[in-house]
């Protein structure tokens, strides 16, 4: 499985680590639970999404990728 | 395996739902079967649905590398999986079906100096809480598996390993039929190739509301308790009451060889993974070669499998163990696992009054069964979280009281 960092090009995705794009869902108003969420919770998406992806044994950057978990 | 039970498992299966149940339970893996048969045997709470989309053991109950064992890291887990693995030892006899459960010792190797010290923490804790694991050197290895190659191909040196004495097996499908064949003959209906759709709650104001049923595609179901034990599909289940809960879901692959007889036609009788290879084998009752390694980075609900993993997991068994190399690979398959950012499961009540989990057993949760279905069987009777499992509630997240235990979860 390739990965295709913008900045190096297509890598073998054991070369990144995966990242949570935070959803905290706007009905969570209080603070705290806002930092809660961020922190645990995920949102799990089963279908299209964007993620973030950090390229560790490479870059060092943080980038956006568009992908399907379904 | 004891001579005593009988092959033949006879299930009474429900030709319609009922209108409404006292229990509703989402997922007819191993958690949700386990719950509803400790429901029915131990509370006599017989009102009960077990609702599942495909069939009884087509997820990850039915793919996984069945590897019991409770040599954990942290003292909550390894008092929950001493008690699993103590039920495992019991289940054939409990219920007079076999379930092939076979205890095979656990071989946990290491090639750093970090792993030993970790691995050596792991065995002082576990001897200190009554559970046989004893570290060994690589001499005694060698005795425990002659095929092992001591120098791991020249790059990763066997430097010696955790021996965990009480490690067992058990036929997976088997696991799921003996729970399933219980919960049914004391009436609990298990409604297959139905799938929920939705959960309908009531009240909420202030609070998160209270669970009045579920929607399926054969319609309503009423219940006042509703248990999800879906897995990897978990967070589908939770966000139909709009609850946000710490799982991401990822695949998990494994794959099965040809037949091997050792010298003298012996069989391969431990159970050996290596940490640092993040790869794992045992032989089955057939004598193949069944193994696994990491679970995959991305995150996905895909059942596909990939040629990568297969060359990777054939890659790390061969430098370990090089008899591997002759022997055929058969079958690889996926499961699509509910990993916590703990490595630990989340059980018990949540915010929604009547609504419980059961998830969070990632690659993991198999040698969980019984232990998990019994305590959430008792939640669910009296009202009360038991001890066993107090720690492992939804609640340890907001209160700090994480179980980071990854290293002794490992992906079996
Ligand atoms: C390859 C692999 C190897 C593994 N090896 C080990 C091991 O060696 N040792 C170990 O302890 N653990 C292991 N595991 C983990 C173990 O298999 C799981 O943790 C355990 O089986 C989970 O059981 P469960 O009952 O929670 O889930 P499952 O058995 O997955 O059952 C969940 C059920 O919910 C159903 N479902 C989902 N959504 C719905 C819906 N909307 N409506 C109705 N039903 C629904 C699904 O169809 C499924 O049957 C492994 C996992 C895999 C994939
Ligand atoms: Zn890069």
């Amino acid at each position: 499985m390739k990965l295709h960092c913008p900045h190096c090009g297509p890598r073998s995705v054991e070369e990144f680590r995966h990242g949570e794009i935070p959803r905290v869902p706007d009905h969570l108003t209080d603070p705290a639970q806002r930092d809660l969420d961020r922190v645990w919770n995920r949102t799990n998406p089963q279908g299209p999404t964007t993620e973030a992806w950090f390229h560790e044994q490479g870059c060092h950057r943080w980038f956006h990728h568009e992908r399907d978990t379904s | 395996m004891n001579e005593q039970v009988e092959d033949e498992i006879t299930l009474r299966w429900a030709d319609e739902p009922k209108a409404a149940y006292d229990v509703v339970i989402i997922g007819g893996g191993g958690h949700g079967l386990a719950t509803a048969y400790y429901l029915a045997t131990r509370h006599g709470i017989t009102n009960v649905a077990v609702v599942e989309r495909n069939w009884i053991g087509s997820g990850n109950s039915g793919r996984n590398t069945t590897i019991i064992r409770s040599n954990y890291g942290i003292p909550a887990s390894v008092r929950f999986y001493q008690r699993s693995v103590e039920l495992y030892a019991g289940l054939e006899a409990e219920t007079g079906r076999s379930v092939m459960h076979q205890r095979k010792g656990l071989l946990w190797i290491h090639h750093s100096e970090t792993g030993i010290r970790a691995e050596r923490a792991r065995a002082h804790l576990n001897q200190a809480m009554g559970v046989e694991t004893e570290f060994v050197g690589p001499e005694e290895i060698k005795a425990i598996v002659p095929e092992i190659d001591l120098s791991g191909g020249g790059r990763f040196p066997v430097m010696g390993a955790s021996h965990h004495l009480p490690a067992a097996t058990a036929r997976h499908d088997r696991v799921v039929w003996a729970f399933a064949e219980g919960a049914a003959a004391q009436g609990v209906d298990i409604l297959q190739h139905t799938t929920v759709t939705g959960i309908r709650t009531a009240g909420g104001g202030s609070g998160a509301g209270r669970v009045t049923g579920v929607e399926t595609d054969r319609g309503f179901i009423a219940a006042g308790t509703v248990l999800s034990a879906t897995a990897g599909h978990t967070t589908t289940i939770t966000d139909m009451v709009g609850l946000r809960i710490p799982i991401r879901t990822h695949q998990l692959q494994a794959l099965v060889t040809n037949q091997y007889r050792g010298q003298g036609g012996r069989a391969f009788h431990p159970i050996v993974a290596s940490a640092e290879l993040a790869f794992y084998v045992s032989q089955t009752a057939r004598g193949q070669m069944l193994m696994g390694a990491e679970w995959e980075r991305q995150p996905s609900y895909s059942y596909r499998s990939g040629s990568e993993f297969l060359r990777s997991c054939t890659a790390k068994a061969i430098t370990l163990l090089p008899f591997l190399r002759d022997l055929r690979v058969l079958r690889q398959w996926t499961g699509v696992c509910d990993i916590s950012p703990d490595s630990s499961p989340i059980m018990g009540l949540t915010p929604v009054d009547g609504f419980l989990v059961t998830t969070g057993w990632g690659t993991w949760g198999f040698k969980g069964i019984p232990a998990g279905g019994e305590a959430l069987a008792e939640l669910i009777a009296t009202g009360r979280t038991p001890a066993l499992i107090a720690p492992f509630g939804l609640d340890r997240f907001a209160r700090d009281r994480i179980l980071a235990d990854a290293g002794s979860a490992g992906t079996q």
